[in-house]
């Protein structure tokens, strides 16, 4: 059984943003519910006032615009397998809703809610960062573009604040060039929470040299983190195994997990140091 | 709480109810005698409580009934009875896919989903297609071989094989 709660039904973006000033406190947008319910249901979460964005057509679709892939805040995960420009401007997001919870949870799951959810664990956040994605944060009085990376505060903390309301994702097209992986390890196949994962996107010049590394870790710190390092070392040289090799340890270092019941803190710094050096592998082409 | 008054379209049949905000589509639909649809986890992880919302099979303890306000929905109950059984329904009996039975509406739900979008699923695809769908008497190689026996009578018939 649900705790009782006050629902709100908006019909329009402005009518859901008026309501999310005018509930103040305890106030959460739902979409699809498949964290908010199950949290809600659990004790965790105790929001006194819901505002249901999910059906507002504004946050709907994905489209190309201004050299951006913008994603509209309630996609779903599935409508992320669905459309053809994830599949050819980011595989790197393709393969992360690929392996995101389970089919049924996939037709409900939303990107925003996934983001704004701040999971340490949250799989659609290490390829958005490996994609230098931003989110759009808006309130009654405007809108503002914010770096995903500066939008992670800790674990379920976002710079999102109560009046606001994610509503679009964006990222640069990735140059033809751009490969990238991810890869999740769960402790099954399917419908699993992420023990760690890592996203990679590499650009390599013709020289072989790397031009831009970008390199994203879920799971192993209080908010999915990018490995600064690593990116750096790689950048401007060529991806030998031997750099690929320390550049992955850099990886690891940058971690700080937690043991919890799914793994121990050693093993995921471990694993983690052994995916990215087998995704960095992968792209060296 | 404050209720509001839900049109639900399920199995073809329209239902106009009054419910608080507090009431998943699973317990609206359970209180409604659509018992076929199956109270699990309540988390979104056994799929016992799938049906097809507008279309597509999800997880009905994870939808508020106000959101399901005006839609479409399709339980294992909606696809045929036991006097004139689905397709699906008819190769899960065949094949022996049911044990104790609690998860196969879901699984006959998501299979109905897998088979509109793709009538020849490969072993891979129809493992992925279930894999929101727990059988804790692990009877999967049976639900895998029902969901093959389905594709190909449904692709016989539309064959008029």
């Amino acid at each position: 059984m649900l705790p009782e709660f006050e629902l709100l039904m908006p019909r329009t973006l402005s009518e859901a943003l008026e309501m999310l000033t005018q509930a103040r406190e305890g106030v959460a947008p739902i979409a699809g519910g498949t964290n908010l319910v199950v949290d809600m249901r659990g004790g965790r979460h105790r929001p006194s006032v819901l505002v249901n964005v999910a059906g507002l057509e504004e946050l709907r679709g994905i489209r190309r615009e201004n050299g951006h892939v913008v994603i509209g805040a309630t996609t779903t995960v599935a409508e992320l397998l669905e459309e053809p420009l994830i599949a050819e401007a980011a595989p790197v997001l393709w393969s992360a809703a690929r392996v995101f919870a389970n089919p049924l949870v996939r037709n409900r799951a939303t990107v925003g809610g996934n983001l704004a959810d701040a999971s340490p664990a949250a799989d659609t956040a290490p390829p958005l960062l490996v994609l230098d994605a931003e989110v759009q944060l808006t309130s009654k009085e405007g809108s503002r573009w914010v770096p995903l990376d500066e939008f992670f505060l800790g674990v379920r903390q976002t710079l999102r604040q109560p009046d606001e309301l994610l509503t679009a994702i964006r990222f640069p097209v990735p140059p033809s060039g751009a490969v990238g992986g991810f890869y999740k390890l769960g402790l099954r196949k399917a419908d699993a929470i992420s023990v760690a994962s890592v996203a990679v996107v590499v650009e390599v010049g013709e020289d072989g040299t790397c031009r831009k590394a970008r390199i994203a870790m879920g799971a192993v710190a209080p908010r999915p983190i990018r490995a600064y390092e690593a990116e750096k070392l790689l950048e401007g040289r060529v991806l030998t195994p031997e750099l690929v090799a320390e550049a992955a340890h850099l990886c690891a270092e940058a971690t700080s997990p937690i043991d919890d019941i799914r793994a121990s803190a050693a093993y995921r710094k471990h694993v983690v140091e052994v995916l990215a050096r087998r995704l960095l592998s992968e792209e060296r082409r | 709480m404050e209720t509001k008054v839900v049109t639900l379209h399920i199995n073809g049949r329209t239902h106009q109810i009054a419910l608080p905000p507090n009431r998943t589509l699973l317990q609206t639909l359970r209180d409604l005698g659509y018992t076929d649809v199956k109270n699990g986890c309540e988390k979104g992880d056994c799929g016992a409580c799938a049906v097809l919302l507008n279309g597509k099979p999800v997880n009905s303890c994870l939808v508020l009934a106000w959101q399901a306000d005006g839609a479409e929905i399709v339980t294992n109950g909606g696809l045929g009875d036991q006097a004139h059984p689905h397709v699906i329904q008819e190769a899960f009996a065949d094949a022996g896919a049911i044990q104790c039975g609690y998860c196969t509406p879901g699984m006959i739900v998501s299979t109905k989903a897998l088979l509109d979008r793709n009538p020849h699923p490969t072993d891979e695809e129809i493992r992925e297609a279930i894999s929101g769908n727990l059988c804790r008497c692990t009877g999967y190689v049976k639900i895998v071989e029902a969901i093959k026996l389905a594709a190909e009578r449904m692709a016989a018939a539309k064959e008029g094989r």
